[in-house]
């Protein structure tokens, strides 16, 4: 699977892996959205960039939807470990004036295994 | 400026090969001594254009991609890539940022990113012909 869905607490994170164009987009898309409709009781949706070895415009389409989605449900979406590149094409978009997102950085991943 | 290298590609409009294509680009690219950084703009690039072919030129048909990327030797790669699909009817419009012809997760995003990670961009589009798309990227890197 090239998503691995985690639910904690009133937190879904969703690790994506792999390269994310418009061939691999659907199947995300899918896993993702089928996790947010059988989990009513979510305030917060993350999408983990950790594992994306390759982004184009595909996976900022894939962000938003998931925004729109989250945001018609009342609930959050944050993104973390955004490479450089992958953060640069994300603000293109505009997504972080609607959303949290975050580059990957040696701390952030000290700070999520500690709390883990 | 004087080419040194060139490789032509054809292949069918087919999501599963936009992998595949912005790969065979980059890897056929390494031969000018580039960085991680600049091979990976130059996949990019590729995918973005590739993409367009196939969502919008080829829309609902699969159609012929045609891809030429010349190796220069004052360091610039030139990467042409064609299709004979639909053509853009108002290219301004279609390079405006968050444009997007198409509803559902498209983002719009697929020239800003082209002219972004690119030192040149240029776009011909004939309705009912065609789209040319060519970008030229020049390399600084030389540490691989």
């Amino acid at each position: 699977m090239p998503v691995v869905i985690k639910t904690k607490a009133n937190v879904i994170y969703a690790y994506l892996k792999g390269e994310i164009d418009h061939h691999t987009a659907p199947e995300l898309r899918n896993s993702i959205d089928d996790a947010l409709i059988m989990n009513e009781t979510f305030d917060l949706l993350v999408l983990d960039f950790s594992g994306v070895t390759f982004m184009d415009s595909s996976g900022v389409g894939l962000v938003m939807g998931r925004y729109r989605l989250a945001n018609s449900k009342g609930k959050k979406l944050r993104v973390d470990n955004l490479s450089e590149r992958d953060y640069r094409i994300m603000k293109m978009s505009g997504i972080e004036k609607l959303a949290t997102i975050n580059k990957i950085t040696e701390k952030k991943e000290e700070f999520t295994y500690e709390k883990d | 400026m004087k080419k040194i290298n060139e490789l032509k590609m054809t292949f069918d409009s087919r999501s599963v090969n936009e992998s595949f294509s912005r790969m065979a680009v980059a890897a056929f690219a390494t031969q000018l001594d580039m960085t991680v950084e600049e091979m990976g703009d130059i996949k990019t690039v590729v995918s973005e254009a590739v993409t367009n072919c196939i969502v919008h030129a080829y829309r609902n048909t699969i159609g012929k991609i045609y891809i030429t990327c010349t190796v220069f030797e004052e360091g610039v790669v030139r990467v042409k890539i064609r299709d004979k699909g639909c053509g853009i009817p108002d290219i301004e419009k279609a390079m405006e940022p968050l444009y997007t012809s198409l509803g559902g997760d498209r983002s719009g995003l697929g020239f800003s990113v082209m002219e972004s990670f690119s030192d040149k961009l240029i776009v011909r589009s004939k309705v009912g012909v065609g789209t040319t798309v060519t970008i030229d990227k020049k390399i600084k890197g030389k540490l691989i």
